[in-house]
């Protein structure tokens, strides 16, 4: 194997790489937080006293974790302009990683829905607070701190499979790499560099969330 | 809706044939990923540090960069060190490298659940280490390790999606070719996903019900 490392190829593109970097997060960013509300409905609707709304909330989780994120992204950007719907790379990919992301939240709140204990609703409501009330400032509190780590272990999953969002040409980590790859050959050099830079990244994140566990009381 | 069924009718070996590759490559990474996976659990859950260290920066390594990048590099790199990975080769090889990291990761889960006096009791009728493993720790560690392997499967269907990108044709790329030729996009898309829907509700719902008769004691 005659090759020798030059990483010079790679450094002189390194700022696209961070460029490429800093989309993703901002994909993941925007995709979960929609996903969080689109989780939050759905969990709350996965233990409504309605079988209606229970089937529903099954439905949308099984039909999107079941099914690959490519073909989700594929099918909001090549698919919906069929349909008359037309959104640009950012905003199809966005959607479908919400949707995505949604239906992995759902599962996250809804096991941090189902540990909070009866008591507590039960307390909150005799002391008068309506169904609603009790929902939105004593469950949901008790319930977002439990589902905190989980929240976050969805998020790194997310940035990540934002690299996905290279098969539409969106100019994100892994597609910059593939183009430094395509130009120089630099082979070894560029996949180091791109993974070791998804690595740094997700390791930066778990350690902020850490962090942030930490400032919420634990229940 | 007649149009869309003549054409699926015209496309139902492309269609057939993608659908076998991606069982073909899902199946084939589970099992070198449960393989390298047993190795990878066993070694980081009773290894000394230095053996472990190697394990643990693999595990890492595959668990914090995206399955894509691990298929694209497997698909580039081999090639600069001299060796020709077909699309199809490098694709399962990054698989079953995501695949051996995961499974290694849940192993270990198991195998640290199991309370230690199962091991004690096993050494105190003198068993060895190995035996101890295969007659011990390993299978209680398998039940419980069971319904969480099924869907590591569930996500390297999914996965094999990906290999579509480096040319492997598997259904999503077949799909992608008939889409390319009768521009049936919303039609075969949905029909691709909902062969993907078929095969992995199936599996999840293996999965749970193992979990029920393993919750079982």
């Amino acid at each position: 194997m005659d090759y020798s490392l030059h990483f010079g190829a790679v450094w002189a593109s390194f700022d696209k790489l961070l460029l490429g970097l800093a989309i993703g997060l901002g994909l993941a960013v925007v995709a979960v937080a929609i996903g969080t509300v689109l989780g939050l409905l759905a969990a709350f609707a996965s233990v409504a006293p309605y079988r209606m709304l229970r089937s529903l909330a099954a439905l949308y989780v099984s039909l999107i974790r079941n099914l690959p994120l490519l073909v989700l992204v594929l099918l909001a950007y090549f698919a919906l302009p069929q349909a008359g719907i037309t959104l640009d790379k950012y905003q199809s990919f966005t959607g479908a990683l919400a949707l995505y992301s949604g239906a992995y939240l759902t599962e996250v709140f809804r096991a941090g829905l189902i540990s909070v204990p009866k008591g507590v609703i039960e307390a909150a409501r005799s002391i008068g607070l309506t169904r609603l009330q009790t929902n939105v400032s004593v469950v949901a509190p008790i319930m977002l701190r439990n589902a905190l780590p989980s929240l976050g272990n969805t998020f790194i999953g997310m940035f990540k499979d934002s690299s996905i969002a290279a098969a539409i040409a969106v100019p994100e980590l892994t597609f910059e790499a593939r183009k430094i790859n395509v130009d120089t050959f630099r082979v070894i050099e560029t996949w180091t560099v791109a993974s070791g830079l998804y690595i740094a990244a997700c390791v930066v994140i778990a350690m902020l969330l850490r962090g942030m566990e930490r400032r919420f009381p634990k229940f | 809706m007649h149009a869309f069924l003549d054409q699926l009718w015209i496309s139902r070996f492309a269609l057939w044939d993608g659908f076998v590759l991606t069982a073909e490559i899902a199946a084939a990474s589970i099992l070198f990923g449960t393989l390298l996976g047993g190795i990878v659990g066993i070694q980081l859950s009773y290894a000394p540090w230095w053996l472990k260290l190697p394990f643990r920066l693999y595990v890492d390594t595959m668990r914090g960069t995206p399955v894509l990048v691990l298929i694209l590099a497997a698909f580039y790199i081999p090639s600069v060190a001299g060796l020709s990975l077909g699309p199809t080769q490098a694709g399962t090889l990054a698989l079953s490298l995501f695949a051996g990291a995961h499974i290694g990761e849940l192993l270990r889960g198991s195998l640290q659940a199991i309370p230690p006096g199962q091991a004690e009791a096993g050494r105190s009728i003198g068993l060895t280490f190995p035996q101890l493993l295969a007659y011990v720790l390993l299978p209680q560690a398998a039940r419980s390790a069971l319904p969480p392997w099924i869907n590591t499967g569930v996500e390297l269907i999914k996965g094999s999606s990906l290999l579509s990108i480096i040319g492997v044709g598997e259904l999503l790329l077949k799909t992608q070719e008939i889409i390319g030729r009768n521009f049936m996009t919303i039609q075969f898309y949905v029909f691709a996903g909902m062969l993907y829907l078929v095969i992995n509700i199936a599996l999840d719902q293996l999965g749970k019900a193992v979990e029920r008769r393993v919750g079982q004691h």
